[in-house]
């Protein structure tokens, strides 16, 4: 059958003209849905213009978790997609299984290491080489804020967490939720992620939920951690369980909430309903995490793949996604900013610049952080087995010692 | 049986009527959430009547939402699911109703054991299945296509079809195929001109059970056909699932109706078949 | 008279061979992809696989960390809470409305497609009509709060201990539709002159039903049973649009587990242990079960 389909091939490569060369490029990925849906269709429109034709492969649902089980049966199949969408530390767990390409002659050429944050660059590695190219960085320690819910109670923007507890009260007390949140793991686990790097800083961070060591995991900080978590939750109403983060943005908007912790994403939701960043919301960093950054960095992997003219196309994939032009159409799409540091800034708007300003500020302060929550800092069986922990003390009377336990037992999961 | 109205039957309907709005009410959310405007859905009265009504959820759901690169809504994804679910659905239902009827008119010695072991293919986990099929349907070259997929929800679904037609077949009296016998009728003569005729309600039964199950596929369909050649729920899925993106409900709930129409019709029409009478008079034969 | 009888004895070794020659692509197919596959999960729960299936044996390790899993258990426990009261639901709903609509009902075929669409509809969306309407602060408990009864209380869906109850209502109304088309489909099989000689004999309708029509429909038990937990052992969607296996992991079943373990966290060996727990308690209660109503099941 295979060498039937070689043969095939190889009559259909001789009868050809060379114009049909131009290779395919097949990118799984679950950007479907507006302004998404959009970047991804500028990004078609630039290979298009390279004469590489554009399959589409895009499978949405849980944060990719669908695109997963497709990527792997693919791959199983024996004929992966030219790239597709996977980040952080998944790059090393497929990287390890043998099936990504290199693209270091790219990265060389167009001088990605300069042009990319060390702590970034390091995840599109395996083992030093280029495997993949991100797309995008997104901030997840945002507090989004309603100042005329905050005007009406008469409560100041938290900066710290004494102060966030005081406002929280004020806003009750003017008959306001204070907090809006979605009891979905994937939330839960975004609200602690917060409050453990406002509470610990990013020392106790990275060496807790990085290295995920595990007397910090254990320690004092952690049972801090899950005291101050403890408190957060009175202020958060009974229906969250299973709402989704959009019908909490919208608690925001119209004012029945004063404040949501949220990734960058939620500005689109903002901006939809009309409201001006800076007048109708405002992003601040969360409670204790000014000069911090969560960052959540979407990219773009490649297969390694047999036909040379979808090698071709796979580099010229590669080169266009780290083009300032596709950065820059894209994050404004999506709410993100660059990833490429000299992309220009001009047309973003003042939660973006904020957002890049504090991450070149993060980036040489060491308060650069990855995401726990959004699957950039452990491999998939800690998060899960973390996420499990943060979940279950979210929605049960867990105390917050039976907690810091279980949360070390879970880091231990690998 | 009388058809005027007694107490008892005005009870009888009252129970009917009472069940029906049970069933109605998810499909009066989503009916009602597609006809609002995002802002009346944002306002928080999710099941509350529209303030005003708008069709344009449904034009969007039809002909410009995104399921990917392409923002074509979900009218080109119709002919891909068809082709997918009619040969599947003809083709496990006719294995399906010639299996049942060997194991119920024809038994055999071990007959009943290996319609055991069949039925214990109605509980294997699809999930499981996924990367050795994958594997398989690669070997044979047919990984993601159309008649790869076919293959899949064929062999998934004869346990069931096998099920369905042999519980009906063992219904029937054995007179009547034993004097069908008697008159020389073969294997052939007796399943087509007997029991075919007679099996009205079960083929419905069966074609509705079959043809919902591959229709609303989402699992093998993402699996084994996703890209150009996706089943409509791998698009809808597509449509309504957005990681950071705004949500509108309003469009995910008309194309999820839009999605469900072919099915819908398929019941509408199958139902028919189940009015008694149909099988009265054969079946006394 | 000779030659008719060479036909008929060959039409008679065609009859013997021609069943078990019909019945034999179904079992081949059945041996390869369900029993094949069966073995290869078996295979695989024995082995360390994280992303993709690795061969290497390593003994029972999986099977350890899967009953050193608390959320295992929970999941295994809501399978029986949710499976029983599915199952019995779906099918008093399903027969209850089979019998009703026997009644020779005006606008029956309004009815019918009324009870049999919400199979028609993927859960990926009706999920979402369904959380909305039993959450307590936008659905069924808020309306009535609205009516006047401020003390009426719903929140099941945002309540730990009762998360799967919902699960269970959900399902009914999705389910039981097509138990009732099973039932009728068997009820209109059966043949009139039964009833109307137990009518003549003075047998009230509800004693016609209860002895002699639903004691025949045995073998549309066996089916409804069959779909039935077919339905509660794979419920995937259902559990997934509705709660997410939510609050927590307070709802979670089997199928969520092993799907995220095996395809979404990377511990494909896990999931594969846990897809084999499944499997066995199957073979192990249903089996049985299924082979003696298969013998036992009386023709005619």
């Amino acid at each position: 059958m295979k060498r039937k389909q070689l043969s095939a091939a190889l009559l259909a490569a001789t009868l050809l003209p060379a114009s049909v060369f131009a290779g395919e490029v097949e990118v799984l990925h679950w950007w479907t849905s507006g302004g998404e849906a959009k970047s991804v269709a500028e990004l078609k429109k630039m290979m298009t213009a390279k004469g590489d034709n554009w399959k589409d492969f895009a499978v949405a649902g849980g944060g990719g978790d669908n695109a997963m089980t497709a990527l792997k049966t693919r791959v199983v199949s024996g004929n992966p997609p030219t790239a597709a969408q996977i980040k952080g530390p998944a790059i090393q767990e497929w990287g390890a299984e043998g099936v990504l390409a290199n693209i270091d002659a790219v990265a060389k050429a167009e001088g990605w290491d300069k042009q990319l944050p060390p702590v970034v660059s390091q995840v599109m590695k395996y083992k030093g080489q280029y495997v993949a190219a991100p797309v995008n960085v997104h901030r997840v320690n945002w507090l989004w804020v309603n100042p005329d819910a905050f005007k009406k109670a008469g409560a100041k923007v938290p900066t710290t967490w004494p102060e966030f507890f005081e406002a929280a009260d004020k806003l009750q007390k003017a008959g306001i939720q204070p907090i809006a949140h979605g009891g979905q793991p994937w939330q839960d686990a975004t609200l602690f992620e917060s409050v453990a790097l406002g509470v610990g800083g990013p020392a106790y961070y990275k060496k807790a939920f990085v290295q995920l060591d595990q007397a910090t995991l254990a320690g004092p900080t952690t049972l801090k951690v899950f005291e101050t978590l403890q408190k957060v939750k009175t202020y958060i109403d009974k229906g969250a369980a299973g709402r989704d983060w959009n019908l909490a943005t919208a608690m925001v908007i119209n004012g029945k909430a004063g404040m949501q912790f949220m990734g960058d994403w939620a500005k689109g939701e903002f901006t939809a309903a009309g409201k001006k960043p800076g007048k109708d919301f405002l992003c601040v960093a969360a409670p204790g995490t000014a000069g911090s950054f969560t960052f959540n960095i979407d990219s773009l992997a490649m297969f390694k793949q047999k036909d040379p003219a979808a090698q071709k196309a796979q580099a010229d994939l590669a080169e266009t996604v780290m083009s300032k032009n596709f950065q820059e159409v894209f994050n404004l799409n999506k709410g993100s900013i660059p990833a490429r540091l000299d992309t220009p800034m001009d047309k973003f708007d003042d939660c973006a610049k904020k957002s890049k300003a504090d991450l070149t500020a993060a980036s040489k302060s060491g308060g650069l952080v990855p995401s726990f929550a959004h699957k950039m800092a452990m491999p998939s069986a800690t998060e899960g087995a973390i996420d499990d922990v943060i979940s279950q003390f979210m929605n049960s009377s867990m105390s917050p010692k039976t907690a810091t336990e279980r949360l070390a037992k879970a880091g231990k999961v690998h | 049986m009388a058809k005027h109205l007694t107490p008892g039957r005005i009870v009888l309907y009252a129970a009917l009527v009472l069940m029906a709005i049970y069933y109605l009410l998810p499909l009066y959310v989503m009916l009602s959430t597609s006809v609002k405007t995002l802002d009346d859905i944002r306002g928080g009265n999710l099941i509350a009547l529209p303030q005003s009504i708008t069709l344009d959820a449904w034009s969007k759901a039809w002909s410009s939402a995104c399921t990917g690169v392409e923002c074509g809504g979900m009218k080109g994804f119709f002919w891909n699911s068809v082709k997918m679910a009619v040969p599947s659905v003809l083709i496990s239902t006719l294995i399906g109703a010639v299996n049942g009827y060997v194991v119920s008119m024809w038994r055999f010695r071990g007959s009943d054991v290996l319609f055991t072991l069949l039925l214990v293919g109605c509980f294997i986990p699809f999930q499981v299945v996924l990367l050795p099929m994958a594997r398989l349907l690669g070997e044979l070259g047919i990984a993601n296509t159309t008649s790869g997929l076919v293959m899949v929800h064929v062999i998934y679904g004869l346990a069931f079809t096998t099920l369905f037609f042999r519980n009906f077949f063992v219904t029937i009296p054995d007179e009547l195929v034993k004097a069908a016998r008697i008159d020389g009728a073969g294997f052939w003569t007796i399943f087509f001109r007997i029991l075919l005729p007679i099996s009205g309600p079960i083929f419905m039964v069966c074609v509705i059970w079959q043809f919902t199950q591959i229709w609303n596929d989402f699992l093998f369909g993402v699996v084994f056909a996703a890209g150009e050649a996706q089943p409509i729920t791998v698009a809808l899925n597509n449509l309504v699932n957005t990681s950071t993106g705004v949500k509108e409900y309003n469009v995910d709930m008309a194309a999820a109706i839009i999605a469900a129409l072919p099915t819908l019709f398929v019941y509408m029409v199958a139902g028919r078949y189940f009015v008694r009478g149909l099988t009265a008079g054969a079946v006394k034969g | 008279m000779s030659s008719s009888q060479s036909q008929a004895s060959l039409s008679a070794l065609a009859d013997r061979w021609l069943p078990k020659l019909v019945l034999s692509p179904t079992l081949l197919i059945s041996l390869v992809f369900v029993y094949g596959f069966i073995a290869w999960t078996g295979w695989l729960s024995l082995t360390e696989s994280r992303l993709l299936p690795q061969m290497d044996l390593a003994g029972l390790i999986q099977y350890q960390a899967l009953f050193e899993n608390d959320r295992w258990w929970t999941a295994v426990a809501n399978l029986g809470i949710f499976g029983g009261l599915f199952i019995g639901c779906t099918l008093a709903v399903g027969l209850f409305l089979a019998v009703l609509l026997d009644q020779k009902i005006r606008a029956e075929g309004t009815l019918r497609t009324i009870y049999l669409y919400p199979m028609a509809l993927s859960f990926i969306v009706t999920g979402t009509a369904w959380k909305w309407m039993l959450n307590p602060d936008m659905g069924l408990q808020k309306v009535i709060n609205d009516w006047g009864f401020p003390d009426f209380t719903f929140d099941w869906l945002v309540d730990p201990d009762k998360a799967i109850y919902t699960v269970v209502i959900a399902g009914v109304w999705q389910s039981s539709g097509f138990v009732m088309a099973l039932f009728l489909a068997g009820l209109r099989g059966i043949d009139d002159s039964i009833i109307k000689a137990a009518q003549v004999d003075g047998a009230s309708l509800p004693v016609i039903y209860w002895r002699i029509i639903i004691p025949s429909l045995r073998p549309v038990f066996f089916s409804v049973l069959l779909i039935l937990s077919h339905i509660a052992i794979k419920s995937f969607d259902l559990v997934m649009a509705l709660t997410g296996g939510g609050p927590g992991t307070a709802s979670d079943v089997p199928a969520i587990f092993m799907y995220q373990f095996a395809f979404t966290r990377g511990q494909l060996g896990l999931g594969a242990a846990s897809a084999m727990m499944m499997l066995m308690t199957i073979v192990a209660v249903l089996v049985p079960l299924m082979y003696m109503e298969t013998r036992s099941a009386k023709r005619g």
